[in-house]
């Protein structure tokens, strides 16, 4: 592989063929301007990157437990202010957290939010894969409404996960963070532009970044850009961001949203339920109502986020 | 509150440890309150608002988060310290196996307090003893004066034993009490610990590391046996580095300490702030013609086993107390002294266990006195 791509994350990784976040992690790094420190969260992307004696990680990397990635990097940060300050370190050192959906949405939110509280100078980023991939697909607060998971099987008596997705961007939104944006790997020039700011925002910034996982959302690996590709095209997942109008470097309450990819004529979410074993179920008659429902959803959302963009 | 030119002080415990902190100057100390903990960080706090310390504090937002903000500053090369009690203890538990097992120096201070349920604030050793597997050095505190000196003894041999340390000290019998001590010139704090620096740490751009690698069936093992050998030379350093200590303090702290033990037929064992009623019944039944010493625990984590038994050897009568269960087992001391006891084989020893103190129950010096004396049959002393 070219070695400008490989700088940051080397080849040699386990994660399976079809799998995004190799193309996330080198992405984003690939945008930074000065020495990167990196905190995971366990998950796919740890277990597959640090297997020892081997490391894929070309940069300090540190994993801790699950739900802790943002409390992890809270102390790195501020061990790299104290040593700054006594003149032990001299260079510009930036911070980069990834977690999956398990560890950003369900159990290290907590530790998220205390993070982007607290004002630290880092960037988090969540692959989301809409479930506990690494453990053998069981349901997240990210898991789409309908989707068949092994918590949340079809059956007789279910559709599969009867709840709607929690809505992460607008709980960080809550933080007043200075930038935070929705990406998909499927569009890596919109996900590098959104990786720069981000990476330039001093204080807390945040990118939620679309990863199909070809193993449990069931789609063969060849697919993984199609099947993400039409998840932007339905709008089932938008690529929007959220900025602090004003330049305060922690933000503050007024609020710009910016789409910036609109498909024009959004196709059915059908296009992109389709594509994956985990909705087959509800493409049966007695489901059809589920879809509908889903399309809904979505239309619902992409409105509310066009109504806060003022346009 | 702290005068420079005054050696001599009267402070409680959490102020003392506050200010053995503020000489120590930790990097980083991520903090969250929970009681009797908290003065020890409301005064450090106090200290960094005013100036007089420089280190950076993070108010995070759970105890969880205290300690795994500790592994992040500790892998990142800052000398680090926390603090906590009770619940937030227990709630750090996941991570303290992770600073053990990443062979992170960190120090943290535990006011030393009950579980619940039932909700109970007041000090016993409940939560400690909890953490006991959790790869950490642990010394226990008599009295404000030993909270200042391991608190300062502490950080020196996490750093020399590449193991995270937990000093003790009872909530609210020695964190909430006040009482006189000597402290060290700052300056001799300093030089006696050094300057930290860490072999590896991730704001070595130049040479990047992994910390908390997956390690399988292959290599998990050899970890853990490296952690545990550096755990059993652990006893050795804070062997070393108390004698050290004792010559710029002039103040001995040792793996346990003997109180009239040499000709004692009777040996009481306990850990922390009660040591100090039991010297007092020591001293009444010794003038009753009571052969009877005091065995205080100070070093707990890793256990001086056999140091243990060769001080018990000419002992008739062992009563160990517990100030905390062990649910379905012996009570924690309890369990380690009969482990000791296992290697010597050839002499009998009347022993007894007796647990004490729990959610805060004073002890007073006639029920140890009545203990001794056999008076008190039950295991509970209530």
């Amino acid at each position: 592989m070219n070695e400008k791509l490989t700088k940051h994350f080397a080849p040699g990784h386990s994660s399976c063929a079809g799998c995004g976040f190799p193309a996330v992690v080198r992405t984003i790094l690939g945008e930074a301007t000065t020495p990167i420190v990196v905190t995971n969260a366990t998950g796919c992307l740890e277990v597959t990157s640090t297997i020892y004696p081997y490391s894929a990680w070309k940069v300090p990397y540190i994993h801790s437990a699950f739900e802790n990635a943002a409390a992890t990097i809270s102390g790195v940060e501020r061990a790299y202010k104290a040593l700054y300050k006594k003149g032990k370190i001299k260079d510009k050192i930036k911070f980069v957290v990834f977690g999956g959906d398990g560890g950003t949405y369900d159990i290290g939110l907590q530790s998220l939010s205390g993070a982007l509280e607290r004002g630290h100078d880092f960037l988090y980023i969540c692959y989301d894969n809409g479930g506990y991939m690494n453990t053998g697909n069981q349901r997240s607060s990210a898991t789409p409404y309908g989707a068949a998971t092994e918590t949340t099987p079809a059956g007789k008596e279910s559709f599969g996960k009867m709840e709607t997705r929690k809505n992460l961007m607008e709980i960080v939104n809550a933080h007043r963070i200075a930038y935070l944006a929705q990406a998909n790997v499927a569009y890596l020039a919109d996900l590098k532009n959104k990786a720069k700011k981000a990476l330039a925002t001093e204080g807390p910034s945040f990118l939620n970044v679309f990863s199909p996982c070809q193993n449990n959302w069931k789609f063969p690996t060849s697919q993984y850009v199609n099947v993400a590709k039409l998840a932007s095209e339905t709008n089932f997942w938008p690529l929007y961001e959220i900025s602090a109008i004003g330049g305060s470097a922690y933000g503050g309450e007024k609020r710009k949203y910016k789409i910036t990819y609109e498909p024009g004529a959004p196709k059915p979410v059908s296009e992109f339920l389709k594509t994956q074993g985990r909705f087959k179920h509800l493409f049966s008659e007695k489901n059809k109502p589920v879809i509908d429902r889903i399309q809904k959803m979505v239309n619902e959302e992409f409105a509310r986020i066009v109504s806060l963009t003022g346009e | 509150m702290f005068k420079k030119d005054k050696t001599k002080l009267a402070l409680t415990g959490g102020a003392a440890a506050a200010l053995a902190l503020k000489q120590i100057e930790p990097d980083v100390m991520p903090v969250y309150p929970i009681t009797p903990q908290t003065p020890i960080i409301e005064t450090y706090a106090k200290f960094c608002a005013d100036g007089e310390a420089k280190t950076e504090m993070i108010e995070v937002e759970s105890e969880h988060s205290a300690m795994s903000a500790a592994v992040g500053a500790s892998a990142a090369g800052a000398r680090t310290v926390t603090a906590t009690s009770s619940q937030g203890l227990a709630l750090m538990n996941e991570i303290l196996y992770i600073a053990s097992g990443m062979r992170l120096p960190i120090m943290m201070l535990v006011s030393a307090r009950a579980l619940s349920a039932p909700l109970n604030i007041h000090g016993d050793h409940s939560d400690v003893m909890g953490a006991r597997d959790a790869g950490w050095i642990q010394i226990f505190c008599e009295n404000t004066q030993e909270v200042y000196d391991k608190t300062i003894i502490g950080m020196k041999l996490a750093e020399a034993a590449k193991l995270p340390v937990m000093v003790i000290m009872d909530g609210f019998n020695t964190s909430h009490s006040v009482e006189n001590l000597e402290v060290l010139d700052e300056k001799i704090v300093k030089k006696f610990l050094g300057e930290y620096r860490p072999e590896k740490h991730l704001l070595d751009v130049e040479n990047p590391v992994t910390f908390g690698a997956l390690a399988l069936q292959n290599v998990y093992f050899e970890f853990k046996i490296d952690q545990e050998e550096a755990m059993w030379k652990a006893a050795k350093e804070y062997a070393r580095i108390a004698e050290e200590y004792g010559k710029i303090s002039g103040r001995k702290c040792g793996i346990f300490e003997k109180y009239k033990t040499k000709d004692a037929e009777k040996i009481l064992i306990l850990a922390g702030s009660t040591a100090g009623t039991a010297k007092d019944a020591v001293d009444d039944l010794r003038k009753k013609g009571e052969k009877t010493g005091l065995l205080k625990i100070e070093l707990f984590r890793p256990f001086p086993y056999e140091k243990m038994a060769e001080a018990l050897k000419n002992a008739k009568e062992i009563i160990v107390m517990d100030r905390a269960l062990s649910s379905g087992s012996n009570a924690p001391l309890y369990s380690e002294i009969i482990s000791s006891l296992y290697q010597i084989q050839d002499t009998k020893y009347k022993i007894q266990s007796v647990v004490y103190g729990l959610g805060g129950r004073d002890v007073f010096k006639k029920q140890i006195e009545d203990v001794v004396m056999g008076k008190i049959k039950s295991n509970y002393l209530t």
